[in-house]
């Protein structure tokens, strides 16, 4: 099973952090992957917060195309970052040529465009450059957004942590969220893509489990937005439900919970609120998930939050100390993390809330 | 030199012969008297009697011709024995026996004796396709990642919608301090949740009343003792004014069919309903004989039925059509807008087809309906049982319901739109006895629910099989009383028996339905959820989209 887990910090923290978290909950004997999203960037970003972020890892022919391509479109790169590496053949993991982070400037026919006009551009921009990429077998593309960069990467955990230079606490990569998975059992082929976090026009959810309503989850959500797709992992659903509640039905949050893990009929009827329960419940039915599964997700405003499966089969701890929260699926990462706080004031999310943390690092428990 | 009568009906050409043992027979007459298809008569044999009667001279032998009361096959093409055993049942000398006559001649002499087709209840009568849920399996058996469940202590969400849904994007909430509200005067259709097993339409009128009484019976009691939601689809022609204007209503789905029987009574009383009716549903065909309208002999059109339905003595034959029904758009505006008007849209209007080749250019029609209003689309296949019917609809017309429920949930996956007119299946399921493991595979496949009739009646008694059993169900003489409108006959069937034994069915369904959401780690309904499902039949795997394995 993935481990999976996030910090949420007032302060600009380094991925190393994220690397400590995630190294101690390794058990078992396939360690195949890493990845981590960075959001509300610092370091050699923070002065780029409104400019898009394109990350990708790619072959030289790809990187060529990605040029192109947002050249036509009037993108004008103002900065690039490449990650440095450590190569050494001691190392298990699958590298890819070229790791880029590219600021860039939106086309100038965008600059009296509203935030949505400007989303949708960068949305079909990505799509068509991962269609491109992934025809020609010239990279993966994981994100274009403002003040989020991404990576993922198929090996040991800890060996892409040297390979990345991950675990010296250099200034330039900096962010007050970082959320990431340490990858394990496998069952499937293994594949960039298929790695949490997902990301999708600010928001971010990563998962572990088993989604046994997949296939419902994905014939229906594949009509309902273009920029739901790949399905590589059954948990990619969990990040489209969450974009199509939140930002296109433009629903509070707490009704996540009730689209995942609705209540049942019966205990609907107990509700002041039932017809909208119900409403919710048989107009989404086809997003339920049923399996056992715990989300962690990020809002585009920085909120983070959890909601685990109805049964209570995937566990996930929510600890603070000071200025910094940690969710994670094993509690061994957050002592890793945050060795001195009050245990007993701990959080383990039950099946019917949503443990939610603010900007001000408030945690809240929200009752389904 | 007597002629032989070659070319009349003979015993062998009977469907059923029945084997009699005179040496065993008792002469009670019980068998006579049970046979309610008059196909055995007690008649007299000549037999000659050999004594030897002892003398002075020894013995002389006396001959004498004696009379001996037995029972006797009657050899006619209307009152032929049906094989229905009643009269084995009753023996208690185990001296009458019925075996199936395999030459199957019998339709052809019956047709070429009386110009006339050849009627019957029951099912169909072949198996040329073998049973296609019965080479599915649940195969996507949780282990290791996703346990399986406890089937006897989780708790499971078995509810389904039955109601016309819309996309979330058309709920059109409120936002108010972070929580939705329902726009004031937004009207959405009204959704029920209810059990995804529903009992089939069946009317009294097909049905004896004591048989129908019982099915209501268990109804009420499920919903109100057991908190098994299930409803039950009233059959053409009516239900009595008391139910009407009783509380339980609220489990009946009325029907309306092409005759429009009874409807006169249901207006009439619809200012004195205390509950709404748990739905309409709109009868345009049945599986067992699809393009056929309603069939009640007037044998069985009684003087309750009479009153019912507003009808006077003769034989009622629905037409094949609703009148005036012209197009699928047009009966949304005009059937679905006005059964919808008058229970002021708080009452799902749902419509019932027979499976056909045309089913996805149906649905998919009604899935456009602009106005929200078609409440759930029911469909019927070929294994549905009926009544009464010619065999030849039974037995040679209407579409296997399997690849036809999934073809219909597929059409409204591509339009996006699944789930949203849901869909109730029927049509043989159940036809194994095996209602649990048919429901859970028609709703992996795509259904919302099914409805089962047939079945029903077998567990209230009924003698019938789909190897040309009893199956007189048409001829108002059911033996067990239970589609019959004969007071004699009706008497045969003990009410509250009956309706224990459909409470315990569906309460033992219910415990095999939790049996296979446990293993597959789902605590509510699968609906679509095709993945759990795999297929031995590389062609079945192949056209319904499933996984073949072996
Ligand atoms: S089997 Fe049924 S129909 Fe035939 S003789 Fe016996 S009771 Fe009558
Ligand atoms: S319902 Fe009655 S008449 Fe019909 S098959 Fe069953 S026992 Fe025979």
């Amino acid at each position: 099973m993935c481990r999976i887990g996030s910090i949420k910090s007032k302060k600009y923290i380094h991925p190393s952090k994220v690397l400590k978290l995630m190294r101690s909950q390794q058990k078992g004997h396939d360690n195949s992957g890493f990845a981590f999203i960075m959001q509300d960037l610092g370091g050699i970003f923070e002065n780029y917060k409104d400019l898009p972020i394109l990350s990708m890892a790619v072959t030289d022919e790809g990187m060529k195309y990605a040029e192109d391509l947002l050249h036509k479109i009037g993108f004008v790169r103002v900065f690039q970052y490449n990650l440095e590496v450590c190569p050494d053949s001691s190392l298990k993991i699958e590298t890819m040529p070229n790791y880029v982070f590219e600021v860039f400037q939106y086309p100038k026919n965008y600059k009296n465009s509203s935030l949505e006009e400007k989303e949708n551009l960068l949305l079909d921009t990505r799509l068509k450059l991962r269609k491109h990429l992934e025809q020609n077998e010239e990279g993966f593309v994981y994100s274009f957004y403002p003040d989020v960069i991404s990576l993922k990467e198929i090996g040991d955990p800890n060996d892409i942590g040297t390979y990345f230079n991950l675990w010296s606490e250099e200034v330039n990569l900096r962010a007050k969220i970082i959320t990431a998975q340490c990858r394990q059992n496998t069952n499937y082929d293994i594949v960039r893509y298929a790695a949490h976090p997902f990301f999708l026009q600010g928001y971010t959810t990563l998962t572990n489990g088993e989604n046994t309503f997949y296939e419902k989850n994905k014939l229906m959500q594949q009509k309902l937005h273009r920029g739901y797709i790949g399905f590589e992992s059954d948990s990619q659903c969990f990040l489209y439900t969450l974009h199509y509640v939140h930002k296109i039905l433009k629903w509070p949050l707490k009704y996540y919970k009730h689209v995942l893990t609705p209540l049942s009929y019966e205990e609907i009827q107990k509700r002041d609120n039932k017809n909208v329960l119900e409403r919710i419940k048989v107009s989404l039915q086809n997003l339920e998930i049923n399996g056992p599964n715990t989300t962690i997700g990020v809002l585009p405003d920085g909120t983070m939050f959890n909601v685990i499966d109805s049964k209570k089969l995937r566990p996930t701890v929510v600890c603070k100390d000071g200025d910094i929260v940690v969710m994670t699926s094993e509690v061994t990462g957050a002592n890793e993390i945050l060795p001195t706080r009050d245990i007993s004031k701990d959080i383990y999310t039950n099946e019917r809330e949503l443990v939610v943390v603010d900007n001000d690092l408030n945690i809240q428990r929200i009752a389904q | 030199m007597t002629t032989v009568n070659i070319n009349s009906i003979s015993k062998d050409d009977l469907p059923w012969i029945i084997e009699y043992e005179s040496d065993k027979c008792q002469l009670c007459g019980r068998c006579v008297a049970a046979c309610s298809f008059g196909a055995i008569k007690v008649d007299v044999q000549k037999r000659k009697k050999v004594q030897a009667i002892s003398n002075e001279e020894g013995f002389q032998i006396d001959e004498a011709q004696k009379a001996i009361p037995v029972i006797r096959q009657v050899i006619d093409a209307n009152n032929f024995c049906r094989g229905c055993g009643i009269c084995t049942k009753v023996c208690p000398n185990n001296a009458i026996n019925v075996t199936r006559n395999r030459t199957e001649i019998f339709g052809t002499r019956y047709r070429a004796k009386t110009a006339q087709s050849v009627k019957r209840g029951g099912r169909s009568n072949l198996h040329t396709e073998g049973r296609t849920l019965d080479k599915i399996k649940v195969g996507r058996i949780s282990q290791m990642t996703d346990p399986s469940l406890d089937a006897t202590r989780h708790t499971f969400d078995l509810r389904t919608n039955l109601g016309r849904v819309v996309s979330a994007d058309n709920l059109d909430f409120d936002v108010e301090n972070g929580e939705l509200k329902e726009k004031q005067n937004e009207s959405l259709p009204v959704n029920t949740s209810i059990y995804p097993i529903m009992f089939s339409d069946m009317s009294i009128g097909a049905l004896s009343p004591r048989m129908w009484e019982a099915i209501a019976i268990a109804t009420a009691y499920l919903n109100e003792v057991k908190n098994i939601p299930i409803r039950m689809a009233t059959g053409e022609g009516g239900i009595p004014d008391k139910l009407l204007r009783s509380k339980y209503l609220k489990y009946m789905i009325l029907q309306i069919a092409s005759g429009h029987f009874g409807w006169n009574r249901i207006i009439n009383s619809m200012p004195y309903m205390i509950e709404n009716p748990a739905g309409i549903l709109i009868k345009i065909g049945q599986g067992a004989k699809p393009g056929d309208g309603g069939l009640l002999m007037a044998e069985k059109n009684v003087k309750l039925i009479q009153e019912i339905r507003g009808v006077p003595k003769a034989d009622l034959l629905s037409p094949p059509n609703h009148q005036g029904l012209y197009s699928i758009e047009e009966s949304v505006q005009k059937m679905f807008l006005s059964m919808n008007c008058a229970f002021r849209f708080k009452v799902p209007v749902a419509i019932k087809v027979a499976a056909s080749s045309t089913s996805v250019s149906v649905y998919n029609n009604l899935l456009r309906d602009p106005y929200n209003i078609v409440g759930g689309f029911f469909i019927d296949g070929l294994q549905g049982g009926t009544g009464a019917a010619h065999e030849i609809s039974l037995n040679h017309t209407g579409h296997p319901i399997v690849s036809k429920l999934r073809d219909c949930y597929l059409a409204a996956v591509h339009q996006g739109k699944q789930g949203q007119i849901p869909i109730f299946a029927g049509g043989g399921v159940g036809m194994n006895g095996n209602l649990a493991a048919d429901t859970f595979k028609m709703i992996c496949l795509g259904a919302s629910g099914v409805f089962v009739g047939k079945l029903i009646l077998q567990i209230a008694g009924c003698v019938g099989n789909d190897f040309g059993k009893c199956n007189g169900c048409n001829t108002g003489k059911c033996p067990i009383g239970i589609t019959t409108q004969n007071p004699k006959l009706m008497q045969r069937l003990d009410v509250d028996r009956v309706a224990e034994n459909i409470v315990n069915y569906i309460t033992a369904t219910d415990i095999e339905l939790k049996k296979l959401l446990a293993p597959v780690g789902n605590s509510t309904l699968p609906v679509g959820r095709s993945d759990a499902l795999v297929c031995v039949d590389k062609n079945v795997a192949e056209r319904l989209n499933i996984q073949y394995v072996c």
